[in-house]
């Protein structure tokens, strides 16, 4: 990670940790939407932005992880922070069974399937489906979170536990980024029948991906459940797998601080404009338009998106500077 | 004769309902360079990509080593030790010319190996060491060749499979190109099974040729012996010389 990076996001913590002591409690708790907005959307950076695997059904994940802590914690009194693992666990291992057998599509056709995905995901809601899901109404009084004896109600005691976890994640996704596993999904994306020829699993990682995004999916569902207290399927419809679609795309797919930022925007900007009152999410649409057309790689692309251009001028010189070097001068024995 | 160290038996491959191989059998020998000839449509990169694993035959079988490889996925082949480099190259553009290489021994863990094929094949194709940090995409076309085999040739194979290495490329690039494959041949006795479209600088590197036309094997015999056959010359070497 580049100190530049390092800086920005000390600068962000510093800001964030201090939020509360200047705002009120109403643009707290914006903040809280933001954090959890942001650690979806690095949930699906993974699979959209890492694998390159068009998934619009996030939601899917994040409502198995948010009614798995609902359910526990109502039904069994487990404390709500303790069924934050099992709520990504068992996001993780829906997710294993339902994309297994669709992994092999592409582009379009997965985006398709995995809307499809989301839809019956909602639905099986509404209809209570094992008789737990409570139906339309959702599940009522979730227990409030508490951690180190202190219970965690106030926006800004969520701003911290949020951030706390988006932190974490940003840390751990980073990591993950470097790691072999990272570059497997790279290549993945760049190219699969190039990567499967040179040796990577492609079914394998690409399931990974698709695994670990929804276990990060449902472990932000835990944290939803327990602020808001009640849950219900309206809250994991197709809306909210587009917003997420929509972060990754716009902050730069694959870029963790692109995805960052655009979590930001996509849930801050509507606030921002609420003084044109009825006509906020016009204005919000059309923002979204511009920007893509301006900027069609995202606002923080990944690195090498961003020198490209610096890299052919460079290779032009260089080579114009070469000539009349053939290459076969290069390779004789 | 030694074993074969790949053997292919009977190989048929189908794409949809239409079968594209109608029984193909060939042997290649260690240290040996066979090339398939043929024209467009003949099923040379059929056989070759069946022989990676990214097609599935049909009927038939592949043994590498004496053992039935045609049962084992693409990915776990280039661990068995046979490795391609692609039709059309198929470098990662928006990658460094170093990521791509590192991404060809990705079934490896033993780290000083690795740097040792770097430096391997820095040394075969030194301006890839010159554009190590060059985004792939930005190399000509010669180059992301070399980069390809380059990157087949990180995975340490025992078997070597090019698919028409020459393609679009300028004659003199063709020449290093082939001059590079002969080097690594006769230096650390790499097995190659070439496909080419141009049976005259094809023949000229391989010891043994096999000539398909439309889905099966329709001769096979030494380099020289093929060159000088007249079916051969009339047909793929553009009449006599």
């Amino acid at each position: 990670m580049d100190r530049k990076l390092l800086a920005a996001y000390g600068a962000a913590a510093l800001l964030l940790a201090l939020a509360p002591r200047f705002l009120d409690a109403y643009w707290v708790d914006v903040l809280d939407n933001v954090g959890l907005y942001a650690l979806l959307a690095l949930s699906l950076n993974l699979i959209l932005g890492d694998a390159g695997l068009f998934n619009m059904g996030q939601a899917a994940f994040y409502a198995v992880g948010a009614y798995t802590a609902a359910i526990l914690s109502t039904r069994l009194g487990l404390p709500v922070l303790y069924a934050l693992p099992l709520a990504g666990l068992a996001a993780a291992a829906f997710a294993a069974v339902v994309a297994r057998p669709v992994l092999h599509l592409r582009g379009d056709y997965l985006l398709i399937v995995t809307v499809g995905l989301g839809e019956i995901v909602r639905i099986a809601l509404v209809n209570d489906v094992f008789g737990l899901t409570g139906g339309a109404n959702g599940i009522f009084g979730i227990p409030r979170p508490i951690l180190f004896g202190h219970k965690v109600k106030r926006p800004e005691d969520f701003l911290y536990l949020i951030w706390g976890f988006v932190a974490v994640t940003v840390f751990l996704f980073h990591r993950l980024e470097q790691s072999r596993f990272g570059r497997a999904l790279n290549y993945l994306r760049e190219d699969p029948v190039a990567a499967e020829g040179s040796g990577v699993d492609t079914v394998r990682y690409k399931l990974m991906a698709f695994v670990l995004g929804a276990a990060w999916a449902g472990m932000a569902g835990s944290i939803y459940a327990a602020k808001m207290t009640i849950i219900s399927p309206e809250s994991f419809g197709f809306w909210e797998s587009v917003i997420l679609f929509l972060i990754v795309i716009l902050g730069g797919s694959g870029s963790i601080p692109g995805v960052l930022l655009g979590a930001a925007l996509v849930v801050g900007l509507p606030e921002l404009f609420r003084g044109f009152a009825t006509a906020r999410m016009l204005v919000f649409g059309l923002v979204m338009m511009v920007m893509m057309v301006v900027r069609r790689q995202g606002l923080l692309p990944l690195r090498r998106v961003r020198f490209k251009a610096a890299d052919v001028a460079r290779a032009e010189r260089e080579r114009a500077a070469a000539r009349p070097a053939p290459a076969r001068a290069e390779v004789s024995p | 004769m030694p074993e074969p160290i790949l053997e292919i038996r009977d190989l048929r491959v189908k794409y949809g309902n239409v079968e594209a191989l109608h029984g193909v059998d060939l042997a290649v020998h260690p240290g040996e360079i066979v090339t398939i000839l043929g024209a467009n449509g003949a099923g040379k990169s059929t056989t070759l990509r069946a022989i990676s694993g990214l097609l599935q035959p049909s009927a038939g079988e592949i043994r590498f080593e004496g053992r039935p490889a045609h049962t084992v996925p693409a990915h776990e082949r280039v661990r068995l030790g046979i490795a391609q480099s692609p039709e059309g190259r198929r470098v990662f553009g928006t990658l460094t010319v170093r990521e791509n290489l590192l991404l060809g021994a990705f079934t490896r863990k033993d780290k000083p190996g690795i740097a040792d094929s770097l430096a391997f094949v820095y040394r075969l194709f030194p301006v890839l060491q010159q554009r190590r940090d060059q985004l792939a995409g930005t190399l000509s076309g010669g180059e992301q060749q070399m980069l390809a085999i380059g990157r087949a040739l990180m995975a340490r194979p025992r078997v070597l499979l090019l698919d028409e290495p020459s393609l679009g490329l300028a004659p003199l690039l063709v020449k290093a190109i082939f001059h590079a494959i002969r080097e690594v041949n006769q230096t650390t006795g790499l097995t190659v099974l070439l496909v080419e479209q141009n049976a005259r600088a094809a023949l000229k590197l391989a010891h043994r040729g096999y000539v398909m036309e439309v889905g099966r094997i329709v001769l096979h015999d030494s380099a020289q012996a093929l060159a000088a056959d007249p079916k051969v010359q009339s047909a793929y070497l553009g009449g006599r010389k």
